[in-house]
């Protein structure tokens, strides 16, 4: 089908473009209602404590306080995923973490909130502060929540596919490394700001800056206790989001509370510090790989270890446990696999979902890996890799579909435009070049709570006035996802896509769509919008056929016409011809909706990682190192992405540049860092920067030049081919760093962040004759349970386990 | 902590070329009086410390932040915000551009940053890339990483060439 | 949002009167200029001046003379220094010192005479109130220990001010005015070591303007550490002025350093050139000298040993650019664009 798109495919200005520009563009924030009140949290100064006793009436007799709110007043606890409820709006008895929050004021305005803070008066008894896994496996009292596998351990997971150690056994050279990626945060610049209200009929409203309006209705509404069908959320467009606005937050609790006991609009807005908490981010992950290759090259078998630092609560922990394992067999063909994760609780601001969920710390550890690799077997990395790129349309050893895969095409971009034959290992000694790759999902195959019901939801209503209107529970967060739905919507329908309205992102107004996370929205609402569009595609040709006396099959969309395929002199407007139908058909509407296909693998876990694509990203970066101070400059990076088709190359182009800034953010400064103050001392422990000054997000200055190609292969499970772009083009950006430090002087830096002072004591320990690296030096003893056994697919498995592992018990392991 | 008895101050402010008489709390930041007092929510913050440049927006003609001015200092002062930047419907070239080719994306930093380079513009019409960088290299941007938003603001400096031509 | 406390509000037009209200106010009052170090301080809940004093409407703090060399008055902005054509030619230091503060915005409108009076930073302090409730504060504010040094009695927060070393190696004297007259002080001793208290300015004065000695046969250089290109407070400062004969020997020499002290400060290196001409050794020996000198603390940006490693070698970038060697390339690694 080699059809000429119209829309598709063209560089245009984004729908929601105009408001975006004009400051028109609503968010959270920008939410002014009559008679607004306004919300402030007290949070807890202790890491780690018990609430002994809490007296508000001083701060409720402050002159402008309406409400204040505490523990009691919400007896429900909550979570973003149904196994890890363990979360409570206020704090009730215990705090995890400074931050946590325990009790609420609401006051005419914010400044009378914050004051009234200063009343409230709260005893606390510290226990004993967590502050990272390994203090936390030794550890395993005081617990920090009462369930989990077994005193600070929050889950653990391990999976094995074909015998590795035989695989190992088998290959010519093993290669054991161990990696350390520390945590870091979205930082959007829009901090979180929620408006809830009551309206005419006594139903509850939140305006929120969330990803996804429909996993915060179903959980606000139980969180309340209220039914569903009395709770409305408004997703605002999102200031940025990556992956921080998909939890439901404190904060959207207690204001919608606050509104339905005082009849009156409640609005709170987080402040920078108050973001820092809220968190969600990256999880720091200590992780080890042992990789056996051929002497050519080829992968035997690869077992991958993390342990990730969870922070003080649940949140989306269980998945980001599994994406640090799943997904590493995506990119290479790897015939064994093994993998072993396990998640602590410590005192800190909880750790989820950022742009690359889980995926971005073993993908480092992975490319990091192969790099080494190629140079011990003196294979060009770029020629190493496109050897063992994974087949199309296959199966990986843990059981996922590949469909399309454009990665060898990116290899072979970014090694064509990085003139990287001629640069790699021969730049003179301070500049090197670094490859590495990435993969990534294209929307999570199962939804975070178990059901059958579509995925996205899209509704389509048209009248004689020509309006096209679309509804969608999707989300804007800034990655254009209203753009890319009204395009939709106008290819199908031959329309212009700014006579599309959008509806979006409004549980009380849209179809579900399960929200703007794990890079599904282009796929599965692009889908369900085709099927929708179709729908009433096929409506109008059937009235239009009729006047134009010829078949259905034979009447074109284009360019707001409706003309005869064979004879395009006969035509009529869309406008026109939507009254011919409305004539027919009466009132014109249509529903489109999108499931995934069902994956392939059948064991208990195969529920993470399937997709109904993936992406694929390489990516060369070029760093200069002084010798002298370790003092690092990134002055370009190549990047291509594998997007199947890109709906609109200009935010295509967008989100691979934006990853690639967020990427070297993470590779070069970003660390949501935390300090313990002498524990003889103090019990504290803090987040050591939360500022958007000591939190480093790179400026224009230290933005180098991005070289952005797309390679457009269509992927047949996405609508008009196209994959996703919106986290995969991150991966590859970290370890392409690594490398090209490595490249350029010699010294390996096996954690994140690469900062001057680790690159000059890794040149001092060169100069000193020992390993130039700097790095985690060992990996603990963590009490991983027996693996579940599954075959992979040319091993004659059918997809299921043959074991039913026990836990093992985890006392003697832990604490030996 | 102090807490002075609270009485507002009433004074005119001239923003976007109209004099508004405004009553606010003093302790109010020229951020604060315009998106509370006077419901100009187009000017944004991310931090109100300075450490972002997402409020910034121009007094006499020079981008500062206004998370970090006091309205009391601004009487008799210019103000000038995103909600004045187009006339009448027709979009200043910045914002065109920077629509078309995707200087916004989540248009949390936009308004700041258009901001900043109208004043960039008005002082060089011709601004090299390397100008353009420092111009806004006070004004953080999460989503884009910079580069099409250079690309906006030099779409829109030569479409201001063209048409004073 | 992060909001101001409460506040009474002078804008006086003239120095006499502002020294007036200050004097009858007490330490109660600021002054306040730009406000872009003072504004987020009050919002953290630093300083809680019951009373701020506005310099902006006293046109008398800004005026520049030229004469045998030159007067910058106090209220002129960074971005004015930088624009300052007799700065920009004469005194370099101080102009990439000024170019470098913080980003465009806040230089619109942050103040020289702010600049030399920045409070002191450390991240233990600049801090919302909640978080340093959270270690039980500290002693600048509020609390009994200092959590950089458990053992110090004394604060030992970071000087942080990009123009005063520059101006500090060039020289310079200011002016300080009150209702009991007015005193000038060279640069050098404006400053106390020590974190809480660290101006000799008395609180009821005003630093009213900033004199430079003549330029003749000095070159000057200021090399700024920090993270990026912008935003950033120094975590190194390096300021460097050197008067040479025409055979290139150096006849005087100062090199002051920033952000690794509670104040900044001149050094032995600049003594160890005299006498000698810009070699590399010497410039080596100079940077060593200097180096020692630096005492960075635990409590800024990067790694605290890595900043004083990497001293000599800033020492170094100034004094050859100085000597006249193209530094240019340098210049745009580290300050991640050509000044
Ligand atoms: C994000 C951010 C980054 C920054 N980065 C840097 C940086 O890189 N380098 C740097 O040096 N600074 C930096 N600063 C600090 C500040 O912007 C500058 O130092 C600025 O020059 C301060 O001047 P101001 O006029 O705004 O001072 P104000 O805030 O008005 O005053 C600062 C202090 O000086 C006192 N004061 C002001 N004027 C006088 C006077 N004439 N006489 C006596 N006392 C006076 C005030 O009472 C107050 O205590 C940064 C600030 C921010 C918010
Ligand atoms: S140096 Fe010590 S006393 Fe001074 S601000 Fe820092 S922690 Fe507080
Ligand atoms: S709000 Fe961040 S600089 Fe003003
Ligand atoms: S467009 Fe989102 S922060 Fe700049």
């Amino acid at each position: 089908m080699t059809k000429r798109f119209d829309v598709i495919g063209k560089p245009r200005r984004r729908v929601d473009g105009r408001a975006k520009v004009t400051g028109l563009t609503r968010f959270a924030d920008d939410v002014v209602l009559p008679r607004m009140l306004h919300c402030k949290l007290l949070r807890s100064p202790h890491p780690h404590a018990t609430i002994e006793s809490i007296d508000v009436s001083r701060a409720q007799a402050r002159p402008g306080v309406h409400l204040v709110l505490t523990g009691k007043d919400f007896p429900v606890t909550f979570g973003i995923l149904p196994v890890t409820q363990d979360e409570y709006p206020l704090a009730p008895e215990r705090v995890r973490y400074v931050g946590d929050p325990v009790a609420a004021v609401v006051a005419r305005d914010e400044q009378t909130a914050f004051e009234a803070l200063g009343f409230i008066e709260v005893e606390y008894r510290p226990l004993k502060t967590i502050s990272d896994p390994e203090e936390a496996l030794a550890t395993p009292e005081p617990r920090i929540h009462s369930y989990g596998e077994q005193g600070n351990i929050h889950r653990l997971q391990a999976f094995e596919f074909g015998d590795v150690n035989e695989a190992l056994a088998k290959a010519d050279h093993v290669f054991e490394d161990v990696f350390f990626y520390q945590g870091n945060t979205h930082l959007p610049i829009e901090q979180h700001a929620s408006v809830a209200a009551v309206d005419g009929e006594g139903k509850l409203t939140l305006w929120s800056s969330t990803q996804v309006p429909h996993y915060i209705h179903r959980a606000l509404a139980n969180a309340l206790q209220i039914p569903p069908a009395h709770v409305r959320v408004i997703a605002c467009p999102n200031g940025g989001g990556f992956g921080g606005k998909c939890d439901l937050h404190n904060h959207e609790i207690v204001v919608s509370k606050a509104a339905i006991l005082l009849g009156r609009p409640v609005k709170i807005c987080l402040t920078r510090e108050e973001v820092f908490y809220m968190h969600r981010g990256r999880h720091p992950v200590l992780m080890k790989m042992r990789t056996g290759v051929t002497k050519d090259g080829k992968i035997t078998g690869m077992h991958t270890q993390t342990l990730l630092d969870g922070g003080a609560y649940g949140g989306y922990g269980a998945a980001s446990t599994f994406y640090t394992g799943v997904l590493q067999t995506v990119a290479y063909h790897i015939p064994r696999y093994k993998f072993d994760a396990c998640r602590i609780f410590t005192n800190k601001p909880p750790c989820g979902p950022k742009r690359g969920h889980g995926t971005p710390q073993p993908r480092f550890g992975q490319e990091v890996q192969l790099d080494k690799i190629a140079e011990k077997l003196e294979i060009d990395p770029a020629e190493l890799r496109l050897s063992i790129v994974a087949k199309p349309d296959s199966l990986t050893a843990n059981w996922l579909k590949i469909g399309t895969i454009g990665l060898a095409e990116c290899i072979r971009k970014v090694v064509a435009s990085s003139d990287w034959k001629n640069r790699f290992r021969k730049l003179p000694e301070g500049r090197g070049v670094g490859l590495a790759c990435g993969a990534y999902l294209c929307g999570a195959g199962l939804p975070i709570y178990w059901n059958k019901m579509p995925q996205s939801g899209v509704q389509l209503l048209i009248d004689r006035s020509g309006q096209v209107t679309v509804f969608c529970g999707a989300t804007e967060i800034g990655q254009g996802s209203d753009d890319v739905l009204a395009a939709i919507v106008a290819e199908v329908l031959g329309v212009d896509p700014y006579d599309v309205r959008c509806v979006t992102g409004d549980t009380g107004l849209t179809p579900v769509d399960l929200g703007s996370y794990s890079s599904r929205v282009t796929v599965m609402m692009g889908n369900a919008a085709i099927q929708a569009a179709e729908l009433l595609r096929d409506l109008i040709a059937r009235a239009a056929a009729e006047h134009m006396e010829t078949v259905p099959e034979n009447v074109g969309f284009a360019l707001g016409r409706v003309f005869r395929a064979d004879d395009p002199g006969k035509l009529m407007s869309f406008r026109e011809a939507i009254v011919l139908a409305e004539e027919k058909f009466g009132t014109l509407g249509s529903v489109g909706s999108y499931s995934p296909p069902r994956s392939p693998g059948r064991y208990k876990g195969a529920g993470v990682g399937p997709s109904p694509a993936y992406s694929y990203t390489a990516c060369v970066v070029e760093a200069e190192v002084d010798r002298k101070t370790g003092w690092i400059t990134v002055p370009k990076v190549w990047i291509a992405h594998d997007i199947g088709r890109a709906v609109n190359p200009v935010s295509a182009r967008g989100q691979v540049e934006g990853s690639v800034y967020m990427g070297l953010g993470e590779a070069l400064m970003e660390e949501q860092v935390f300090r313990r103050l002498p524990p003889k001392l103090s019990n504290a422990l803090v987040h050591k920067i939360p500022s958007l000054l000591e939190y480093k997000s790179l400026t224009s200055l230290d933005m180098p030049e991005v070289f952005t190609e797309l390679v457009e292969d269509p992927d047949p499970n996405c609508p008009f081919g196209a994959k996703e772009v919106g986290q995969g083009p991150l991966l590859p950006v970290m370890p392409a760093v690594a490398n090209a430090v490595y490249d350029a002087i010699g010294v390996r830096i096996d954690e994140l962040p690469i900062t001057p002072d680790k690159v000059l004591a890794a040149l001092e320990k060169k100069a000193k004759g020992e390993t130039p690296r700097v790095g985690p030096e060992s990996f603990p003893d963590v009490p991983y349970p027996e693996p579940m056994l599954v075959p992979p697919p040319w091993e004659g498995g059918d997809g299921n386990s043959v074991n039913t592992p026990r836990r093992r018990p985890l006392k003697k392991e832990a604490l030996a | 902590m102090k807490t002075a008895a609270p009485t507002n101050v009433h004074l005119t402010l001239r923003v976007n070329g109209e004099e508004q008489q405004v009553s606010f709390a003093p302790y109010k930041t020229l951020l604060e009086v315009l998106r509370e007092d006077m419901n100009l929510t187009g000017t944004k913050h991310g931090c109100e410390l300075g450490e972002c440049g997402a409020c910034a927006v121009l007094v006499d003609g020079v981008p500062v932040l206004s998370c970090l001015a006091l309205a009391l200092d601004c009487e008799g002062r210019a103000v000038e915000t995103v909600e004045g930047l187009a006339s009448g419907g027709k979009l200043h070239p910045l914002q065109a551009a920077f629509a078309d080719l995707g200087g916004a994306q989540c248009g949390y930093c936009t308004p700041g940053i258009l901001m900043t380079a109208k004043a960039l513009l008005e002082k060089d019409p011709n601004p090299s890339r390397e100008r353009i960088k420092e111009a806004i290299s006070g004004n953080l941007c999460r989503c884009t990483g910079y580069q099409q938003i250079y690309e906006s603001i030099e779409e829109a400096a030569r479409t201001m060439r063209e048409s004073k031509r | 949002m992060m909001r101001l406390p409460w506040f009474e509000f002078h804008s006086p037009r003239s120095i006499s009167e502002a020294a007036k209200i200050l004097a009858a106010e007490g330490p109660q009052a600021m002054l306040i200029a730009g406000g872009t170090d003072l504004l987020p301080n009050m919002k953290r809940r630093h300083q809680t001046p019951a009373t701020l004093v506005s310099l902006r409407q006293i046109e008398a703090l800004k005026k520049a003379a030229n004469g045998s060399g030159v007067t910058l008055g106090a209220a002129f902005t960074l971005n004015e220094i930088v624009a300052n054509a007799a700065v920009r030619e004469q005194y370099a230091g101080l102009w990439q010192a000024a170019a470098q503060v913080a980003t465009v915005h806040l230089r619109n409108m942050g103040t020289l005479g702010g600049n030399l009076c920045l409070d002191t930073r450390c991240n233990y302090y600049n801090q919302n109130y909640e978080w340093r409730k959270a270690i039980d504060f500290c002693l600048k504010k509020d609390g009994e220990i200092c959590w950089v040094a458990t053992a110090s009695k004394r604060c030992v927060a970071a000087s942080s001010t990009d123009t005063a070393p520059a101006l500090m190696s060039l020289g310079a004297t200011a002016r300080l005015v009150s209702t009991q007259g007015e005193r000038d002080v060279a640069l050098a001793d404006l400053y106390k070591n020590d974190g809480i208290d660290y101006l000799t300015r008395r609180p009821d004065e005003i630093l009213t303007e900033v004199k430079l000695p003549a330029p003749e046969g000095w070159r000057s250089s200021y090399w700024k550490l920090r993270r990026r290109g912008a935003f950033d407070f120094p975590v190194l400062g390096v300021a460097a002025a050197v008067r040479t004969a025409s055979d290139g020997t150096v006849e005087d020499a100062r090199i002051a350093l920033g952000a690794v002290s509670s104040r900044p400060f001149l050094t032995k290196g600049g003594e160890l050139l005299i006498g000698k001409k810009l070699s590399d050794d010497a410039i080596a020996e100079a940077g060593a000298k200097v180096a020692s000198a630096a005492k960075p603390m635990d409590n800024t940006d990067l790694d605290l040993y890595w900043r004083k490693a990497v001293a000599a070698e800033f020492v170094g970038y100034a004094l050859r650019e100085i000597r006249g060697d193209d530094m240019s390339a340098t210049r745009v690694r580290i300050a991640r664009h050509a000044l």
